[in-house]
């Protein structure tokens, strides 16, 4: 599926949600079927640091596509993290970089999230459009 | 039993608003308590009817309103007994109180070799600027620790206290714990080795003593916004021979006498400490919360705020798998806790959900946080509003969180 299909899909599921606790509780569930990240692989040089949670991200580059293993502490950012593995995961970095992620912005609960500072969305966003640079380069 | 509860809590608008289309629960007041319509409309009041620079004009309105500043000024230092209306300087914060202190009295008095000592209880902005006073004066920077109760180590205080000791900084009450540091003993002992102490009121004005005769304080601040009055407006209380010998912090409009290029001279305390045009609506607004505490008697809201911690504690220790930070002789307001496999941002998130508001994260304590060996806390804190409901609330939404959460 393309950013875009997924995107589209992610919307129409959290809106078919009545209240936020229901959201909540679906993004949680996103988050426990995101494949486990190996432990090894929470190192330092792959923490994205937000306030108060810690997000890991280990990113190769294949034929100038991006796919990566992701891990929070919390499990709402974990759920946070495995919708942008929904969207992004295995897609080509010029499709990232080029990504229109508005739907951050002014989706309900995105907005709300995105608003937060202290929950690393944006570091997410901006640690993974970093690494599609290096690897259109690549 | 403070009786007046529901009916003061009608006093604040925003405790009947919905967030997230439940009721609001508010327990956050340690970051800020919520505002009561007489102070809102004190500060309406101000910009409708009599806004004007002070100190200045002769026209009517411009008396107006230097007369209602400088009332705030006198009636501040009513509440906190000290001896002169020009003891208080009125700042934007508790934050920027301190950085007045370390700056003017750090450049006055400070010199190479001489000791600053904080604790580690403090807040950062009771902790920052002196680490950078003793960086600046090549002083040596000392910190007391606290033990597992949440207390501070009186016996390395007084080994820590010696000659060069210049100044001791603490707060009253812990941000983070809640603890209610023995505030009258600790200075005691800093006068007794001739050293000057700052007194972080922060948590404490709004709900113990706040006598700064009776404490004997050389220097007492806190913030307006922390006790019902508006955002943007705090007190910083010094000794007046002290203010008097200190060398100023900013300059600018207002704090000067004579200007030539030759010379510039001072103004008179307090004006001395504030330059350019102050925040004139804040103290306003301050006065208007202090005389809103008038309306009750001051021992019924700390009863009924202990009251309210002791439930609290209590409700909260049902919980399996919670565990409450410290256990000081003395607590106040604060609940600080997390619960075991639980994320404390995910905790906060999900209260909110269902309109209930706590902190989580540092709470700019690393030093407390690091000593604790967490990452962060929960922390639940109240005001006089503040409900048995309230605590009930709290306690049934994470037990519905945790529903949520484990799976």
């Amino acid at each position: 599926m393309s950013i875009k299909e997924q995107e589209k899909t992610l919307i129409e599921n959290f809106e078919l949600l009545e209240n936020w606790e229901e959201k909540y509780d679906y993004l949680i569930e996103l988050g426990y079927e995101l494949p486990e990240m190996s432990e090894d692989l929470k190192t330092e040089q792959n923490l994205v640091k937000g306030c108060q949670s810690s997000v890991w991200f280990n990113i190769r580059c294949e034929n100038h596509k991006v796919f990566f293993e992701a891990d929070s502490d919390s499990l709402i950012v974990k759920g946070i993290v495995a919708v942008v593995d929904k969207l992004f995961n295995g897609q080509t970095a010029e499709d990232l970089l080029t990504a229109d992620l508005s739907f951050f912005e002014t989706v309900g609960l995105w907005r709300h999230l995105s608003a937060q500072r202290s929950n690393g969305v944006s570091a997410m966003l901006a640690h993974l459009k970093k690494a599609a640079t290096d690897c259109l380069t690549d | 039993m403070f009786r007046d509860v529901q009916s003061a809590r009608r006093d604040f608008p925003i405790l009947q608003s919905l967030v997230n289309e439940r009721a609001l629960v508010y327990l956050d007041s340690a970051a800020t308590t919520q505002k009561p319509q007489v102070v809102i409309d004190t500060l309406t009041d101000y910009y409708t009817r009599y806004n004007a620079n002070i100190h200045r004009g002769n026209y009517s309105l411009a008396v107006e309103a230097t007369n209602a500043y400088e009332n705030a000024r006198a009636k501040v230092a009513r509440f906190i007994n000290a001896e002169h209306p020009h003891e208080i300087v009125f700042t934007r914060g508790t934050t920027e109180s301190i950085n007045l202190v370390a700056y003017s009295f750090g450049e006055g008095f400070v010199k190479e070799g001489d000791e600053i000592i904080v604790t580690e209880l403090e807040h950062h902005s009771n902790y920052v600027p002196w680490k950078l006073l003793c960086e600046r004066k090549n002083a040596k920077f000392r910190v007391v620790p606290f033990d597992e109760n949440g207390e501070l180590d009186l016996e390395q205080y007084k080994a820590m206290l010696n000659e060069r000791t210049r100044l001791v900084a603490f707060n009253h009450i812990s941000n983070s714990l809640g603890t209610v540091n023995p505030a009258k003993e600790i200075i005691r002992l800093a006068h007794d080795a001739g050293a000057v102490t700052l007194v972080d009121a922060a948590q404490s004005v709004q709900h113990i003593s706040h006598d700064v005769r009776d404490l004997d304080a050389d220097f007492y601040v806190f913030s307006g916004h922390k006790m019902y009055g508006p955002m943007g407006v705090g007190v910083l209380y010094g000794k007046e021979r002290l203010l008097e010998a200190m060398p100023p912090f900013q300059s600018g409009g207002e704090m000067i006498d004579i200007v030539s290029s030759e010379k510039v001279t001072f103004n008179v305390l307090p004006y001395k400490f504030e330059a350019g045009t102050p925040y004139v609506p804040g103290p306003i607004g301050l006065s208007a919360a202090i005389d809103y505490l008038k309306c009750f008697d001051e021992k019924e809201v700390h009863a009924h705020e202990d009251a309210l911690l002791k439930y609290g504690l209590e409700s909260l220790k049902e919980i399996p798998g919670l565990k409450v930070y410290g256990n000081p002789k003395q607590r106040s307001s604060i609940l600080p806790f997390n619960i075991e496999g639980v994320q404390h941002y995910d905790l906060g998130i999900l209260l909110d959900a269902r309109g209930i508001a706590v902190r989580t994260g540092q709470h700019c304590t690393q030093p407390i946080m690091d000593a604790l060996g967490v990452t962060g806390t929960v922390r639940a804190s109240l005001a006089l509003y503040n409900t048995r409901e309230d605590i009930d609330a709290l306690v049934n939404g994470i037990h519905r969180v945790l529903k949520l959460l484990r799976r």
